[in-house]
């Protein structure tokens, strides 16, 4: 169950930002790493990437889920601002879309998303859980992101079944290699296919994630003996700590721990190279964020930046101020974390 | 700063305190560690799964705590880390084991 349902503390996001910034107190504050390598205030350099988060509803409850997604939440972005996002799409130069949930393959208007953003000839990125692709209403899902050409981005944390369930609940291993195997068959993966299919490592617990290259050859090896799986690249992304994976630190006492070692890795590469400073992230009800964790600690941009869709404003956004806190040492420790993997 | 027993996972952050009445010595032993564990013939990730099978033969819960959480992040898992800790112990048992020879040497002189 999500911490909403749960009517857990942690559901909140205020009391979610009281904790980290408590915490701040054992150490450099994140704004002063960044002033330590010239990096603040920190700026966009643009708008290269419209990531769309479309709701929270979701067919999983994964134990780290930043997003507090399940199937017991209910908020999904609406047709008028679905249709709004791409009135902005249309009027801009932006290349890619990013579509992020929840499951956002289960919003009714996640197809309207895709086919019009194709249409424009823009890249669309799909955040796939995997097992959506088996739900009995999504059978012809593969299909569908197939012939849009559509990027499939797919959560696997690990190439053994133990870790997988541990992190995204008993059985979902094995419904992930069965979808890998259906986006195999329908060309995704496959080595020169246009189908593009990659896959996102998180670690199943307290600790950074290893360097990109050697964890992306370990599943290429282990995925292809064991199940004879193919796939493009493997993205490693740090656990973010909020939301669940926040409320399993506290829990666990690692909290302390794994923020110290966020904070002891903070490399100024990473943090020149987080994704927040090329794309913009808008939230299922049209708020605008600078990233998808802003979003869940109901941090909007700020600085003077219009934070509404309807608002959306090029000059005031391209350039904004962005807004951090403790909790973006995750984005700039060790090899970097984004939504594209590792930054350095 | 006294806490009652031993080997305490909050002191592990603090081990270069060791270096306070012996500094240059710290800083060599620094530099040197920096070196023995850095990419070379072997790669890091070998390099911490033969350190913390070390540190299980030598027993010792800072190194294995810090190993375990290195090895980890250079992307060993279990069954790779269970592994290495039977190695450490096959050979610390193998050590005891072999001993038996000098055992037998030692009966056969003192048998008829």
């Amino acid at each position: 169950m999500s911490l909403v349902s749960l009517q857990h503390p942690l559901s909140a996001a205020a009391e979610q930002r009281r904790i980290l910034g408590q915490s701040a107190e054992r150490r450099r504050t994140f704004a002063e790493a960044l002033a330590g390598c010239g990096l603040h205030p920190l700026r966009a350099t643009g708008i290269q990437v419209l990531q769309i988060n479309v709701g929270k509803l979701c067919n999983q409850t994964c134990k780290h889920c930043h997003v507090d997604a399940g199937p017991d939440r209910r908020e999904q972005m609406s047709r008028e601002t679905a249709e709004r996002c791409m009135q902005i799409l249309a009027a801009s130069d932006i290349g890619v879309v990013d579509i992020t949930g929840g499951a956002p393959e289960l919003n009714p208007n996640f197809r309207y998303l895709v086919e019009t953003a194709r249409a424009l000839g823009r890249h669309v990125m799909d955040r796939c859980n995997l097992s959506i692709l088996l739900v009995p209403s999504q059978s012809d899902l593969v299909d569908f992101l197939a012939a849009h050409r559509v990027e499939v981005i797919a959560s696997l944390p690990y190439f053994q079944a133990a870790q997988t369930d541990a992190q995204r609940g008993e059985g979902v291993f094995d419904k992930s290699i069965e979808a890998l195997r259906k986006l195999n068959a329908a060309g995704y993966g496959q080595p020169d296919s246009p189908l593009k299919l990659n896959l996102v490592y998180n670690p199943a617990g307290a600790f950074l994630p290893p360097p990109q290259p050697q964890i992306e050859n370990d599943f290429r090896r282990e995925l292809g003996r064991r199940y004879g799986i193919v796939f493009h690249g493997l993205y490693t992304i740090t656990n973010m700590p909020i939301s669940r994976f926040l409320e399993f630190l506290l829990r666990s006492g690692n909290y302390d721990r794994y923020m110290d070692r966020l904070a002891q890795a903070f490399n100024p590469a990473a943090a020149a190279g987080v994704m927040c400073r090329n794309m913009l992230s808008v939230g299922w009800d049209g708020t605008l964020y600078d990233c998808d964790f802003n979003q869940m600690l109901d941090l909007p941009v700020d600085h003077g930046s219009p934070r509404h869709i309807r608002d959306f404003d090029w000059q005031a956004l391209g350039g904004r101020c962005i807004v951090n806190g403790e909790h973006c040492y995750g984005c700039t420790a060790g090899h970097g974390s984004s939504c594209g993997g590792a930054t350095a | 700063m006294a806490m009652a027993g031993y080997y305490h996972a909050e002191d592990l952050p603090r081990f270069p305190e060791v270096g306070k009445n012996a500094p240059e010595l710290w800083e060599k032993f620094s530099a040197w560690y920096r070196a023995v564990f850095a990419e070379g013939a072997l790669s890091e990730r070998e390099k911490c799964l033969i350190a913390l099978a070390v540190a299980h033969a030598v027993q010792c819960p800072y190194c294995i705590d810090a190993y375990t959480q290195a090895s980890l992040e250079k992307g060993s898992n279990a069954d790779q880390m269970t592994e290495a800790i039977h190695v450490a112990a096959a050979i610390r048992g193998g050590a005891s084991l072999v001993h038996g020879l000098q055992m037998r040497n030692s009966l056969a002189k003192v048998s008829l």
